[in-house]
């Protein structure tokens, strides 16, 4: 590990005034990622400014959405009360990732602004274009089952590795940020980038800029809402595909709304807004869920080794709409 | 950048101690500390061989930098029992088998004191089927998920869910106290 400054934010004026101008200084959260990350040499940041002390509260607003300070830890968030009751895909969601111990460290801008865990962005000695812009990628050729099957680029195939994401985007959250330009607001669906040719650039955040919270808006057909993860094993592993799904349905049995988001597939939590809108209006049955899957995935490109992911995530969509709608998928 | 003078209460003990800033927490207790009972297994965050509690809650001391945890209170293996008594817990693990190598035994009986205090708190897991309830259903299918952060390379993962469902509800009660 490359050695570093360490210094404790009192509040967001105090984390932004330290890491002001200076590019090689990174917050530091849970530090679940980024100290795994630095002793790895991926990331050799030379200030560490700590934002564990900015705030974690997780508040319910008048319009019946939720502010959570981006300190909050996954745990805090999901055995919130609040967000069991309004948002279950949001606690499963977060539920579903990482383990326990990790979930008690982690803090909700953390999860957000964590890394691709593909193998070859870690290994130091491999073609990289995300860790060493213009190096190449060795994942493309390489063992890619865990890479992307929609929105990548010759440069990058790497995805998102988050599960809290994936709900937050199908929620349409909004990510309040702080920074030495001061305060502006982004929708989590717009936060995190496809590669094209810039891998390296993961986010719309600009220099210095931080999380301050995360603003949940109401969603009263939310209550009707999970996660499913598929993964490699039952418990404690990154998703192959995941679905987060919200369903409204209509007294006739047709779909009134919908919110569908897929992780594991994408360098970005990916709103599967396509599917929504082929759903809107529809039959609340199998062969709707199975068409709206098809135009989602329509686009989706395997490469050597994940191909099945296509499959798979139609397949998911359809389990879980399934679920949501009380049928057995 | 080098060193700092870092406090912390360990096992009940304050404790002061010049360390490298890059240090792990978990290289600080082993290294620093002679605290040897918390276990190095991949030290990336997958095993959860260094899991030790702090003000109660199970994390894992490889991904956690020492520096952070200034001031905080830290249990590991070696502050569970007393005056030569096993805790409850350590006690069933030798009843049920609950090791081979014994290499992750520190680190589950930590994570299981920690779990313990996060079902005692109502905190919910992926595989809790009722979200809106009061207290969580604890079956074999919730204790294993709970603790799948820790990984056990001689399998005796058999006698480890034994060993922590017997002592639970003892667990629970120290989870209150």
């Amino acid at each position: 590990m490359n050695p570093f400054s360490y210094e404790r934010a009192a509040d967001a004026a105090a984390a932004i005034g330290l890491a002001k101008g200076n590019a090689a200084a990174r917050y530091l959260g849970g530090g679940t990622n980024l100290v795994d990350l630095m002793r790895e040499t991926v990331e050799r940041p030379e200030m560490l400014v700590d934002v564990t002390g900015l705030p974690h509260g997780i508040e319910p607003r008048a319009d019946g959405g939720l502010l959570i300070g981006a300190s909050a830890t996954n745990t805090a968030l999901a055995a919130d009360s609040h967000v069991r009751t309004h948002y279950p895909l949001l606690a499963r969601a977060i539920l579903a990732g990482a383990s326990a111990q990790i979930r008690n460290m982690a803090t909700v801008g953390g999860n957000i602004l964590q890394r691709t865990r593909c193998r070859y962005f870690y290994d130091t000695a491999a073609a990289c274009n995300k860790r060493e812009p213009g190096a190449g990628c060795d994942a493309r050729d390489g063992f890619n089952r865990y890479h992307a099957i929609l929105g990548a680029s010759p440069a990058c195939v790497a995805t998102h590795p988050s599960d809290m994401c994936v709900a937050l985007a199908a929620l349409d959250a909004t990510v309040h940020l702080d920074g030495p330009d001061g305060p502006r607001s982004i929708a989590l669906a717009d936060l995190h980038r496809l590669p094209g040719d810039r891998p390296d650039i993961e986010t719309e955040l600009k220099p210095g800029e931080l999380i301050a919270a995360v603003e949940i808006p109401p969603l009263p057909f939310a209550r009707r809402s999970t996660y499913r993860k598929v993964r490699d094993r039952a418990s404690y592993a990154f998703a192959l595909v995941s679905v987060a799904a919200a369903l409204d349905l209509a007294e006739d049995g047709t779909v009134r709304d919908v919110r569908l988001a897929l992780g594991g597939v994408a360098h970005k939590p990916w709103r599967a807004s396509a599917a929504e809108a082929a759903l809107k209006g529809r039959p609340a049955n199998p062969e709707s869920f199975r068409a709206a899957a098809e135009v989602e995935l329509a686009a989706a490109t395997g490469l050597r080794d994940n191909g099945f992911k296509i499959e798979l995530a139609k397949r998911t969509i359809v389990a879980v709409l399934g679920d949501l709608t009380g049928d057995e998928a | 950048m080098g060193n700092a003078l870092m406090n912390f209460t360990i096992n009940g003990q304050s404790v002061e101690v010049e360390a490298d800033i890059r240090s792990s927490l978990l290289d600080l207790l082993r290294n620093s500390l002679g605290f040897t009972g918390t276990k190095k297994g991949c030290d990336q965050g997958a095993c959860g061989a260094c899991t030790v509690l702090v003000d109660g809650e199970r994390i894992n001391s490889c991904l956690a930098l020492a520096v952070q945890y200034q001031g905080r209170s830290i249990t590991t293996v070696e502050g569970l029992g007393s005056d030569g008594t096993l805790h409850p817990l350590q006690q069933a693990f030798v009843e049920h088998d609950g090791f081979q190598c014994g290499y992750c035994t520190p680190g589950q009986l930590c994570s299981a004191i920690g779990m313990a205090r996060e079902i005692e708190r109502n905190i919910p897991s992926v595989v809790t089927a009722d979200l809106s309830a009061d207290s969580v259903a604890v079956d074999e299918t919730e204790l294993r998920e709970r603790m799948s952060g820790n990984l056990c390379r001689c399998g005796a993962y058999n006698g480890i869910v034994e060993a922590i469902s017997e002592t639970l509800g003892k667990m629970q009660e120290g989870a209150r106290a």
